[in-house]
């Protein structure tokens, strides 16, 4: 099976949707089930794709997540139309955040989202244009290994 | 081992899943307020125990393979949480114990949390 012949799905995410927080990331935890991938990489999977969802829902106007899976991996594509980040090094470190009081009430906005995506990938990239938005590449390698 | 009813015992806690199965293995415990943390850095598998009540620690528990959850100070989520939380099969336990209550008594059991 190659690129073209992938799983793909895109899953629309609107901002400041709380109620909805975290609907997608099951839908995308239970098709990578579905399909036969591991624990673990479904859970490093389940926990990226709700960091960027939550990180949608918490910063951006609309964006969504595009799952693509292939025998040899499976990559989620983030964009929004957001406010962008300024300064991605100071983004990535642990315990930086910007969020409003009332994501930090929900337990979220701790400054570990997009550490801990990285954490969670295998390959990590983000670009990002201020006042535009922002685009991360999030990719776990699988080698065909299934449950 | 520490088994859910034993769990929900030390606590004097009560089940508000009944129809769950409680004879899962505790001996992972992990306690926080921020939903952040969960998802960086509980094992999985593990008891999550917690102040938080909203939908959204429901949907953290089922994305980061919580096993069940304790609810301190006496806090019951709402129907519509308890409704999210039977969809996945997820044991709940309400405890009045205060967060330092219910980690010291767990912690007789299981010292460094497991």
């Amino acid at each position: 099976m190659g690129e073209e012949s992938a799983f793909r799905q895109e899953f629309p995410v609107t901002g400041g949707d709380f109620a909805r927080a975290g609907k997608v990331s099951c839908e995308i935890k239970n098709l990578a089930k579905e399909l036969g991938l591991s624990d673990r990489v479904v859970r490093r999977v389940a926990i990226a794709s709700y960091e960027a969802e939550m990180n949608i829902i918490m910063y951006a106007r609309e964006g969504r997540l595009n799952l693509s899976i292939t025998p040899d991996r499976v990559r989620i594509i983030v964009e929004d139309s957001g406010p962008g980040i300024e300064d991605i090094e100071l983004a990535m470190t642990e315990g930086y955040s910007t969020a409003t009081p009332e994501m930090r009430e929900l337990g979220f906005g701790a400054g570990m989202g997009l550490s801990n995506m990285k954490k969670n990938a295998d390959i990590f990239e983000i670009s990002t244009e201020v006042g535009r938005g922002t685009r991360l590449e999030i990719t776990f390698l699988t080698n065909g290994q299934r449950a | 081992m520490l088994t859910l009813k034993e769990l929900q015992r030390l606590l004097s806690g009560e089940l508000l899943t009944p129809e769950t199965n409680t004879d899962m293995d505790c001996s992972e415990i992990f306690a926080s307020d921020l939903m952040s943390d969960v998802l960086a850095f509980m094992h999985p598998g593990s008891i999550l125990v917690t102040g938080q009540v909203n939908t959204h620690v429901i949907r953290t528990a089922c994305l980061a393979d919580v096993a069940a959850i304790v609810f301190i100070q006496g806090k019951r989520p709402d129907d519509a949480v308890m409704e999210e939380a039977r969809l996945h099969s997820l044991p709940i336990i309400s405890t009045s114990c205060s967060m330092f209550e219910a980690c010291s008594r767990i912690s007789r059991f299981i010292p460094d949390g497991g």
